[in-house]
């Protein structure tokens, strides 16, 4: 074992020991702590457990390789991501905090009388929940794989055990305090070698302001980068390559997802008074704004040191030979793929897919396969092209995949920074899977032991029973995750556009009518619902599943953005619907009315 | 609770005109100058930046941050003014 691996082990090892600790402070003795923590948490506390609930291995790990990867159209992610949470302050938390339920589907179900509208809610719950946890497992896999040298799978039973611990055993209140320790970890954990990615590039210490700077060429940054792409063929870092309606709807599509997205919403149930919870959105949002405001800087660093790196500094690449450490180890784990196309035996980076098929490479054996090795020792791709040709007047073809998961996971190796930061990203990127996987599985247990049992089949359980039935689902839920990071459906992207779409185009206006309109009667939300479901999920699955073109897309909207659509309609139908229907009952106007009162939160209740 | 039917319509008319002005500001940052015109904004430097790039990759989070401390701070003034906060 080398010395980065044994500091690899006690970062991690340390992390876990911490969350372990503190589950075992905070275990919960009643529903109420393991639903909402017991609804005393401080705003400050819980803005920083949303943070950490929010940001997840996808903003850890992914964004900004994507931004990396697509320059200026990144920053549909970017504002859709942080919007929402302007929306979500100002025309949901409150509201709902001050309604005192412990569930989006109570919400949902209550307010539009209907068992089958809580129903509906509770099936939304689960897809979108599920969708997104399945990615935050294989985060936690890949992480474990390199940086700790066990199997992916070992690595993803790895996860499971810890968040079976804290999560079962401490509930809302566990996983609140676990978030508020992870958020530490994972901010410092990308912001430590953001800071010094920034200094050695730029000479300015923050990444914010490290994007804007001029380099020692006296070319600014963003400028030697769009140089650098046109001339390996890659279009322009800081010109869009979407149309602006896409942009447009996509944007929006994020920015309603974040604010329907179940687990973040019930977030804002633990606060004490309707004032925290619009306090604690903007808490949760400035935690998560360190983060989110040095991902550019990041994307843009990652990029510019990965093409000096791999083309050298005549740009006309690295002998494999030559190559740091880091290319190996990420190789080794699969996300790197080379093949020698022009036979000099030295690594091109350029414009266009460097393997057959989606451009990912097929290797011929396991790492360890000393016979699936080529002559300079790298590993041999089964799926390479017969022969490959430089596209866009690119100087070379391309030969080398880069997984854009590595982006922020190979930076502080590739920026060679000290051993102890490479151990701290490690570490930061587990407690970013791990802590929105957390609150996602306490989402999942809540809906069917409290929604389903409770509610709907049996209503005469005791608390305790009731207790016992949330802990089985988290069993079940975190054992069902579980077997999607070991065996991912070939899906996780389409999937989270898919949760996305879902919140955006269900719970968001279902909910936003149910607080702004008091005429809107369970017909009109019901039918909403329906329509804005169907009408997203069959454009996402014709798109991604069934081969739809891109000419065939209605207005040129992506299927990530297509929730937005799902989302106008659903407004139209409630509205239709419920004006040839009759209006909801006196006492239901009557809580429409209260909600809007900020006076008499008290503690979230039960009944 | 004292809150007549006529005040906590005044309070809620006051609520939404606080919400649409803070949501005017919040779309014309990111939609506006994120998005629809941020091509005619790339045209002015900005530290470096094209302003456009800027907003949508920067600024309009930082606009956001302010956004929601200045909606937490009006809505406390205005529950105290209406006797309806906690």
């Amino acid at each position: 074992m080398g010395s980065q691996d044994i500091l690899n082990f006690v970062f991690i090892g340390a992390s876990f020991a911490l969350y372990i600790g503190i589950a075992i402070w905070a275990r919960a003795g009643s529903t109420k702590e393991f639903y909402v923590a017991g609804g005393g948490v401080h705003p400050i506390a819980n803005g920083m457990a949303t943070a950490a609930d929010w940001m997840s291995a996808a903003s850890f790990i992914s964004l900004a390789g994507i931004i990396s990867f697509i320059g200026r159209d990144g920053a549909a992610y970017l504002m859709g991501w942080t919007g929402g949470y302007v929306m979500l302050a100002m025309l949901l938390a409150p509201y709902l905090r001050k309604f005192g339920k412990f569930t989006v589907p109570d919400f949902v179900g209550d307010r539009y009388y209907s068992n089958f509208a809580r129903v509906i809610a509770v099936i939304c719950t689960i897809i979108i929940s599920f969708t997104y946890v399945a990615g935050q497992m294989r985060g936690v896999g890949i992480v474990f794989s390199r940086f700790l040298h066990v199997d992916i799978n070992t690595g993803v039973v790895l996860g499971m055990a810890i968040v079976f611990f804290y999560a079962v055993l401490g509930g809302m209140k566990g996983i609140t305090y676990t978030q508020v320790a992870q958020y530490v970890v994972l901010i410092l954990a990308f912001t430590v070698p953001a800071l010094f990615l920034s200094f050695q590039i730029t000479g300015h210490i923050l990444p914010q302001t490290g994007l804007g700077a001029t380099l020692d060429s006296g070319q600014s940054l963003l400028a030697t980068i769009d140089g650098l792409s046109t001339e390996l063929g890659f279009k322009e870092y800081t010109n869009g390559n979407k149309t602006t309606l896409d942009m447009f709807f996509l944007t929006a599509a994020l920015m309603c997802g974040t604010a329907g997205l179940p687990h973040v919403i019930v977030r804002f149930f633990t606060v004490p008074r309707v004032k925290d919870a619009r306090s604690s959105a903007g808490w949760a949002l400035m935690f998560i704004a360190i983060l989110y405001t040095a991902v550019p800087g990041v994307a843009a660093f990652g990029k510019y040191n990965l093409i000096n790196t791999v083309n050298g500094a005549d740009n006309k690449g690295t002998a494999y030979a030559a190559m740091p450490e880091w290319f190996k180890n990420w190789e080794d784990a699969g996300l790197i793929g080379w093949n020698d196309y022009n036979g000099d035996g030295k690594v091109q980076y350029a414009a266009g897919n460097a393997f057959e098929g989606k451009g990912k490479p097929a290797f011929a054996g396991s790492a360890d396969d000393e016979t699936a090795r080529g002559e300079f020792g790298q590993r041999l791709v089964s799926n390479a092209f017969a022969e490959s040709k430089p596209v866009n007047g690119a100087p070379f073809a391309n030969e080398v995949y880069v997984d854009r998961d590595i982006m922020v996971l190979a930076n502080p190796e590739i920026a060679s920074l000290p051993g102890w930061v490479v151990a701290l990203v490690a570490a930061g990127a587990v407690a970013a899977a791990l802590s929105t996987a957390a609150g996602l599985l306490l989402v999942i247990s809540t809906a069917i032991a409290h929604d389903l049992v409770k509610k709907t089949i049996n209503p005469n359980i005791t608390e305790k029973q009731e207790l016992m039935y949330a802990r089985l689902a988290a069993i079940v839920a975190i054992c069902i995750a579980g077997y999607f990071g070991i065996n991912p459906p070939g899906f996780v992207a389409i999937v989270v556009a898919l949760a996305f779409g879902l919140a955006a185009s269900s719970f968001f206006p279902a909910i936003i009518m149910g607080i702004f309109m008091k005429r809107m009667n369970k017909e009109g939300a019901v039918a909403g619902m329906i329509v804005g479901l169907t009408s997203t999920m069959a454009y996402i699955i014709y798109f991604k599943f069934m081969g739809g073109t891109k000419d065939e897309m209605f207005m040129g909207i992506s299927p990530e953005g297509f929730g937005t659509v799902g989302m106008i309609l659903n407004f139209i139908t409630a509205f239709i619907v419920s004006s040839m229907t009759p209006p909801p009952p006196a006492e239901i106007q009557a809580i429409v009315e209260d909600i809007r009162i900020p006076r008499g939160a008290g503690e979230a209740h039960a009944h | 609770m004292s809150l007549t039917p006529e005040k906590a319509q005044a309070y809620w008319k006051e609520n939404i005109r606080i919400i649409l002005s803070y949501l005017a500001v919040w779309f014309v940052v990111s939609y506006g100058c994120g998005i629809l015109f941020i091509e005619q904004l790339n045209s002015i430097p900005f530290f470096g930046f094209e302003l456009g790039f800027w907003f949508a990759q920067q600024g309009s989070i930082f606009v956001f941050c302010g956004l929601i401390i200045a909606y937490a701070i009006s809505m406390n003034k205005l529950d105290e003014k209406y006797d309806v906060h906690e």
